[in-house]
């Protein structure tokens, strides 16, 4: 047991977040690991936004804001000035952006961070919509969830398409270091983003960051949430190195219905029998998440 | 508000910013349940509960009042009150 009477976090209190943010709670943890040899990349989005009004920025790290569309750019610009001073003190650069950032306005920069191998850990604090701007859909909000761009009205049930796999875009970048991790599971993340700094090349980590303004829950279930979304199968902690699956956390699965029910994005595929295709289809995608990487716990 | 050369912001200013005032709900702990696990410290997004000798404490200067902390705590040593303002 570890008595934290001195934990003085680096993403500093006093932030603008929600009630209950689970991204807050990710960037605290990540700055637990990083260090304060670290220089901090955000684009646009809630985190950038809540850790930096005037007078009240939260970083006690060096921390730029790139616009929407080029933090994995700004990083390795990030870079390689401290690479042109010979980075005598061996600074980390990471970049944490949202989802809209990465999967959406920001993948053509990120690609070509990936492509060029530089040296960057990015992590996306992936919240499933546009949240600063007011809910608006991305395209890592998953098939069915209701957004302010993906309405719920008569027979549209909310996002009509799958979500984006970002894991895959990742590989198929032949990235050394690409997992996933969850504010659920603290020690995990902590661990994947030391593996994340230390491996040489780019690393890429995706986080689940449940959030309630968006997802429409309780502010105490976020991490609640964060933990169902595994054990459903819907999101997989897993790991690759060099493009190599090197762990997938185990689970014993409970059906979809536990992550989707508490969510008001998803309440309409309860009301409606023609959307019952749909909760049909996610808990598919759960299932095939188990299959493709044996994440059921006895299995016989 | 006097602004200073250049608009200088300083690392970590936010730790002025009294984010206690939005909360409706306060938690309470009761340090004779709590076994100091430092789990509602480590979930936290405002981190603003301590582990101290006697217990886990809240830091209401800045607690928003999620209620995240009751909802992990093990041993249910964490409730709620409304916030009287
Ligand atoms: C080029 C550009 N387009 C649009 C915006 C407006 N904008 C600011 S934040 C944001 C949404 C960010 O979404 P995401 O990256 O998912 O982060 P989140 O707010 O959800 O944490 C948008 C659309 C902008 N700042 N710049
Ligand atoms: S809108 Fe969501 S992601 Fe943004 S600060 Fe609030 S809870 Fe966090
Ligand atoms: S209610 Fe929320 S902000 Fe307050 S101490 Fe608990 S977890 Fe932290
Ligand atoms: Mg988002």
């Amino acid at each position: 047991m570890t008595i934290q009477t001195e934990v003085k976090e680096l993403h500093a209190p006093g932030h603008r977040a929600c009630p209950g943010c689970g991204c807050a709670i990710a960037v605290k943890l990540i700055l637990r690991e990083t260090g304060p040899n670290t220089i901090v990349v955000s684009p646009t989005g809630c985190l950038e936004t809540f850790t930096s009004p005037f007078r009240g920025s939260s970083w006690e790290v060096p921390w730029i804001h790139s616009l929407f569309e080029n933090a994995p750019a700004i990083a390795t610009g990030v870079l390689a000035g401290l690479n042109s001073k010979g980075n005598v003190d061996g600074t980390k650069v990471v970049a944490i952006g949202g989802d809209g950032g990465t999967y959406d306005i920001g993948m053509g920069a990120l690609s070509g961070m990936f492509e060029r191998k530089d040296d960057i850990l990015y992590i996306c604090y992936d919240n499933e919509a546009y949240m600063n701007t007011g809910i608006q859909g991305s395209s890592a909000t998953p098939l069915g969830a209701g957004t302010t761009t993906t309405p719920v009205v008569g027979d549209s049930f909310g996002k009509m398409v799958s979500k984006k796999d970002l894991l895959a875009i990742a590989l198929a970048h032949d990235v050394p270091y690409v997992g996933t991790a969850s504010i659920a599971n603290p020690a995990d993340l902590k661990k994947k983003v030391r593996k994340g700094m230390d491996n040489p090349g780019p690393a890429f980590i995706l986080m689940l960051s449940p959030c309630n303004l968006g997802w429409g829950f309780e502010p105490e279930d976020t991490v609640e949430l964060a933990r169902k979304a595994i054990s459903t199968g819907l999101f997989p902690i897993v790991e690759f190195e060099n493009g190599r699956l090197v762990s997938a956390q185990k689970i014993k699965p409970v059906p979809v219905e536990e992550y989707l029910k508490p969510q008001k994005r998803y309440q309409h595929l309860y009301k409606k029998e023609n959307f019952n295709e749909v909760l049909k289809a996610i808990q598919e995608k759960a299932d095939r998440n188990i299959e493709k990487y044996d994440l059921a716990k006895d299995r016989n | 508000m006097d602004l200073p050369l250049g608009g200088v912001c300083k690392a970590g200013e936010s730790r002025k910013l009294e984010t206690g005032k939005w909360r409706s709900f306060r938690p309470v702990v009761d340090k004779a349940k709590c076994i100091k696990c430092g789990r509602c410290a480590e979930f936290c997004p405002d981190s603003c509960m301590e582990i101290k000798e006697d217990g886990a404490e809240v830091n209401l200067y800045y607690c928003k009042g999620c209620l995240i902390c009751m909802r992990e705590c093990p041993v249910d040593a964490i409730t709620k009150e409304v916030e009287e303002k």
